[in-house]
């Protein structure tokens, strides 16, 4: 199963760093997601394209989990030499991963 | 318990006018905020500034308050805006202008500065700058722009003045919803709980249709109806900082916990620690409850001590980027695309070896915005784009990247279509922090 079964996602940045979102459709799955997207995982996910550190935030209420990532952004939007100079396309990305 | 509304005109520089004009006619609003600057607009700006001390504001300023100020004027309802940018006092000229034009007799204009310290820039040049851990003197560019975030105080001076047209440069983007919330109900600027609430209104707010359905839609799994002519948000807010953020009935869109969670974590990172120049927010434990079809109650949100410094963003000149695309369709697409790129990489090497500091090629359907090498991308696209792009320290070199994509149609594989080629100069931004102090904000009111 693919995290786009179960959950939603939405990408900003700032400056080099990305914030990626997973949000859970239905609360239950809520501690599943806790324990299968860890910060690894998602740090494995984005093998060549996040070069520094993953850690990951909850916001329990909303069931969220919110994914930082360093040096995820080739040097931030200003000189990015990506198509996606944001990296907006990330969240889209995150839910791909198989569960 | 008193309360107020406040609309979100805008969510960035280039927004759609229309939602802010029903928002005003129809929003029964108390104030409407346009954030309108990202992280380089400034640096932009004041190079425009330079070269005309009359422009640097927001380029579409003219448009929108033509349409806005005499529907504000008529509606009673107060505009605050960033869009001053570079330039917030011409901004402010500008409007008088256009408020004199539509005869708002009376109508009251401020701009808010302070948040410039290029002139001061010197001092700073010893300070760590976050991106690259190094001094400020050794960022590799003429730096063209300082621009302190500001928080809430000036902008509470200026309606303190009966300002009824707030024009600002940089200051948080929460602190332009914010502002006003504190303005009205007289809250102690060190009650930490009430200015976390604030806060969180205004990152609710910012993002103008990220919170009622825009940049949401997924079809068949969260559809949204009116996305061609979605509403922007209203916070109703309360004076003991409980909220609720809303649309106008019958615009188009959604409100719903579903949206406000997506923009609650957006562009955020600890999210106990949320620092602004007035607040370090937490939004933590942050519950939504829709207590009507859109409309949903916000609680939970709260507030610990302001820290000594502000951020602060630099402007420099950074480097030149050129980059260049060119497609290919049918049967064995996909491997002309492959050769194309063989092709470039021995040419770029072979017209400028060593000139390029950092290259990056794509194929556009495959791999452009996920280039993780193990991705399984579709190897049977029906048509695919190459595109590639280089850094350079000069104009010239980087031109090179898109010339050699462009001679793929008469040198390259067969069947190259559709190529384009730009270069672009690079302003990039650096972050330090400076010491609050540093930052005095001013108002200037102007009566029409």
């Amino acid at each position: 199963m693919k995290l786009y079964e179960v959950a939603h996602s939405r990408t900003g940045d700032k400056g080099n760093i990305s914030n990626v979102s997973l949000i859970a459709y239905d609360p239950k799955d809520f501690e599943m997601l806790k324990e299968k997207v860890t910060p690894e995982r998602v740090k494995e996910h984005f093998k060549g394209m996040v070069k520094g550190d993953v850690v990951r935030y909850e916001l329990p209420n909303i069931c969220a989990l919110n994914f930082v990532m360093q040096a995820a952004l080739g040097g931030g939007v200003t000189r990015s030499l990506s198509v996606d100079m944001h990296g907006k396309g990330f969240s889209s990305y995150l839910l791909d991963m198989e569960i | 318990m008193k309360s107020i509304r406040i609309g979100s005109g805008a969510g960035y520089a280039g927004d759609r006018l229309e939602p802010s004009l029903e928002l005003i006619e129809k929003g029964n609003l108390d104030y409407i905020s346009y954030e309108c600057l990202a992280e380089r607009t400034i640096a932009i700006g004041q190079q425009a500034k330079l070269k005309d001390p009359t422009k640097g504001y927001n380029g579409l300023l003219e448009h929108r308050m033509e349409k806005a100020l005499p529907l504000c004027w008529e509606h009673k309802v107060k505009l605050i805006t960033n869009m001053g940018s570079a330039n917030p006092q011409a901004a402010a000229k500008k409007c008088v202008e256009i408020a004199k034009k539509h005869g708002l007799d009376g109508m009251k204009i401020a701009c808010v500065t302070g948040d410039d310290l290029l002139p001061v820039i010197d001092k700073y040049m010893d300070t760590e700058v976050w991106e690259t851990h190094e001094p400020l003197s050794k960022l590799p560019g003429q730096i063209v722009s300082a621009n302190a975030y500001m928080g809430v105080e000036g902008i509470i001076k200026a309606l303190e003045q009966g300002a009824d047209v707030v024009i600002t440069g940089r200051v948080s983007d929460p602190a332009i919803f914010m502002a006003p919330i504190i303005f009205e109900f007289g809250w102690d600027m060190e009650d930490w709980d009430k200015l976390g609430k604030g806060t969180m209104v205004g990152h609710l707010l910012e993002c103008g249709g990220q919170a009622t359905g825009g940049y949401y839609a997924e079809p068949g799994k969260k559809d949204v109806p009116g996305v061609g002519h979605l509403g922007f948000p209203i916070a109703e807010v309360r004076e003991d900082g409980s909220f609720a953020i809303t649309k106008v009935e019958g615009a188009g869109g959604i409100v719903t916990p579903s949206t406000l969670s997506e923009q609650i974590v957006y562009e955020i990172h600890d999210p106990e620690n949320y620092f602004t120049p007035d607040v370090v927010a937490n939004f933590k434990e942050v519950t939504f409850t829709e207590t009507a079809k859109d409309y949903v109650e916000v609680t939970g949100a709260t507030g610990k001590a302001k820290t000594e410094t502000f951020k602060c963003s630099i402007g420099y000149k950074d480097c030149y980027i050129g980059d260049g695309e060119i497609s290919y369709g049918g049967p064995g697409c996909l491997n002309r695309a492959k050769l194309a790129l063989e092709i470039l990489k021995e040419r770029l090497e072979l017209v400028a070896p060593g000139q390029f500091e950092e290259m990056k090629y794509d194929i556009i359907g495959c791999n452009s915005l996920y280039w993780n090498p193990d991705y399984k991308y579709n190897e049977e696209p029906s048509e695919v784009r190459v595109r590639v792009a280089g850094r350079a320290a000069t104009k010239a070199i980087a031109d090179l990247v898109p010339n050699e994509v462009e001679a793929l149609y008469t040198n390259g594989p067969a069947g190259g279509c559709g190529a384009v080629k730009r270069t672009r100069e690079i302003v990039s931004v650096a972050s330090i922090l400076v010491n609050r102090n540093d930052v005095k904000p001013e108002v200037e009111v102007f009566t029409v």
